[in-house]
């Protein structure tokens, strides 16, 4: 479903990507972990055509990226919340679903209010929003058009483990349903729920694997040991 | 389609920011209130003081438009000096002989000709004078009045367009609404649409203020004038919506007020530029408040329509044309499709 084949970048002369290949199956919530500047944020933006590598390429569906039929079969949530603080949730979220959809708009909206558990909340403009519900709200954009691949950078960070827990349902049933799902983390309890990993450093896949094979591999018991064997005095 | 989802978020956005709403509409009305109050004066009079001239002479000069006094040679002197008094006249071997103050230019002619008037050596009795254009109680403000419209109204829409943009920009909605199917230049006429239905309620009320309550002189067509204002306020926008890419922060954004705006006050109008030198002219063909300036003066001052304008129209149009263009180019900054 997404296929990254030689990716490398630059910035200036500095090197931020080289050489990454990860091939994603539909249905596979995949997490792209690794020590910040690492490049996965950048990786991130590659995929979703918002950035164009130096080398190599980008596949979506087996298409090529960027190619703009593609760009509505995948949502994406920023590490940065793009909202506009003076409108309300509700305003912010019927932005940027209009561009998606319409006749099924107002139900989608509610329904990922709800998962986000901000429907109370929808008539508040963002300005008043805690970090917390703001993140809740780019999510919840970005899963409006029920798109076949979700691309998220750190989607659950700085949530509060109710909230965390709704969410990973919720991405399960997506799952179910043949949704993909890439998502980058810090977070090594998060990285245990995904059906598959890659570790980014210094611009390079490191290491691939599923969760408990790399515990296997690695002989620990927990993520955060396989984290910080790799991570070394970065993590 | 997608170019209305922008125009109504933006109208939305706008309408809940009240401070940015009244910095459009309210500061170019209050700063056109201040200058009417500035410059709409009808001419002052002149204070002349007389020394040993003749009776008859003093009374022709008192009937004149200014204020007279007799004074003796020395405290004449005196004020003349510390700029009391405007002029001295005075006799010398038998003629009259007018000694300005002089240190303000803009007063020397209008005491020549009132003294000259008043003496009866004017050609008023033998031409008369009609007003092809204008009238006599046309003055400074008048004749300004539609180069500050133009010019407020290029400058706010400038500003707050600009603004907007880079806004979007940092805190990276930019990029968000780019990671949608949008077309990058639905974005931008998004933005062009939006902008351009509030800046035409802005000029709708600056142009009817200036006119019905600070009495500007007005002989067009109202909707010209708006058609015009419309124009500019959209090539305002294009052009600050395109120097905001080059602009890290809101206040990298204001130091383009000096270097883009203000000159463009210089040489569109608002001083007489026609006796300069060549190239001094053509620095103000450069410039869209030039033609924007041009066309109101044509519309308010002298009743002409859009055909007498179609080089300023054209202009206009042309400079919104490029920039958009450069807009739509530079969002592939953000995303190349």
């Amino acid at each position: 479903m997404i296929e990254l084949n030689g990716i490398t970048h630059k910035f200036g002369k500095e090197k931020v990507l080289e050489g990454v290949d990860i091939f994603i199956d539909r249905g596979e919530i995949f997490g792209l972990l690794g020590p910040s500047g690492s490049g996965k944020t950048t990786l991130v933006r590659i995929m979703t055509g918002l950035l164009i590598p130096r080398e190599g390429e980008v596949k979506l569906r087996n298409q090529r990226m960027p190619k703009r039929s593609l760009m509505k079969r995948f949502g994406y949530m920023a590490q940065e919340n793009a909202l506009y603080y003076e409108l309300t949730a509700w305003e912010n979220l019927d932005f940027f679903s209009s561009f998606y959809l319409r006749k099924q708009k107002k139900e989608r909206m509610k329904y990922v209010l709800r998962i986000t558990g901000l429907l109370e909340y929808r008539n508040r403009s963002v300005g008043s929003f805690s970090g917390g519900m703001r993140r809740r709200l780019s999510l919840a954009i970005a899963m409006v058009h029920d798109p076949e691949i979700l691309i998220l950078d750190e989607p659950t960070t700085g949530l509060d483990p109710v909230v965390r827990r709704s969410i990973w349902k919720e991405f399960h049933r997506l799952k179910e349903q043949g949704t993909t799902i890439l998502i980058t983390t810090h977070s090594m309890e998060e990285a245990d729920k995904c059906d598959r990993l890659a570790m980014l450093r210094a611009g390079k896949v490191i290491a691939a694997g599923s969760p408990d094979a790399w515990k296997r591999e690695y002989h620990t018991q927990t993520l955060e040991d396989v984290f910080l064997h790799f991570g070394g005095e970065e993590a | 389609m997608n170019i209305l989802i922008v125009a109504k978020r933006i109208l939305r956005q706008f309408f809940r920011d009240k401070r940015s709403v009244a910095l459009m509409v309210v500061a170019p009305g209050l700063i056109l209130s201040l200058l009417w109050l500035v410059l709409d004066n009808d001419s002052r009079t002149a204070e002349v003081a007389v020394v040993e001239a003749p009776e008859q002479i003093y009374e022709q000069l008192a009937s004149g438009k200014m204020e007279v006094s007799i004074l003796d040679e020395k405290t004449a002197q005196k004020q003349l000096n510390d700029a009391d008094i405007d002029a001295l006249l005075k006799w010398d071997e038998n003629r009259p002989l007018l000694i300005l103050e002089g240190s303000d230019p803009t007063d020397h002619q209008m005491i020549r000709t009132s003294i000259q008037e008043a003496m009866g050596l004017d050609r008023k009795e033998a031409v008369s004078i009609q007003y092809w254009h204008g009238s006599e109680d046309m003055n400074f403000f008048d004749y300004t009045g539609p180069v500050l419209i133009g010019f407020f109204i290029f400058f706010f829409v400038f500003l707050v367009g600009g603004v907007s943009f880079l806004r979007e920009r940092t805190q990276g909605t930019l990029e968000r609404v780019l990671a949608t199917p949008i077309q990058r230049y639905e974005l931008v006429g998004g933005y062009l649409l939006g902008f351009g239905l509030f800046t035409l309620l802005q000029s709708v009320l600056i142009v009817l203020y200036s006119v019905y309550v600070l009495d500007m002189y007005m002989v067009g067509e109202m909707w010209r004038v708006l058609f015009i204002t419309m124009l500019l306020a959209l090539t305002a926008l294009s052009v600050g919506t395109l120097l905001s890419t080059y602009a890290k922060n809101e206040f990298q954004m204001i130091q383009f007020i000096p270097l883009v705006i203000v000159p463009q006050l210089f040489f569109s109008g608002l001083f007489p530029i026609e006796g300069l030198s060549s190239w001094v002219q053509v620095l103000g063909k450069l410039m869209p408040l030039t033609y924007g300036a041009e066309a109101l003066r044509g519309i308010m001052l002298r009743n002409e329509n859009l055909g007498d304008l179609q080089w300023q129209v054209f202009m206009l149009l042309m400079f919104f044309a490029i920039f958009t263009l450069l807009n739509v180019k530079a969002l592939r900054r953000h995303r190349n499709l």
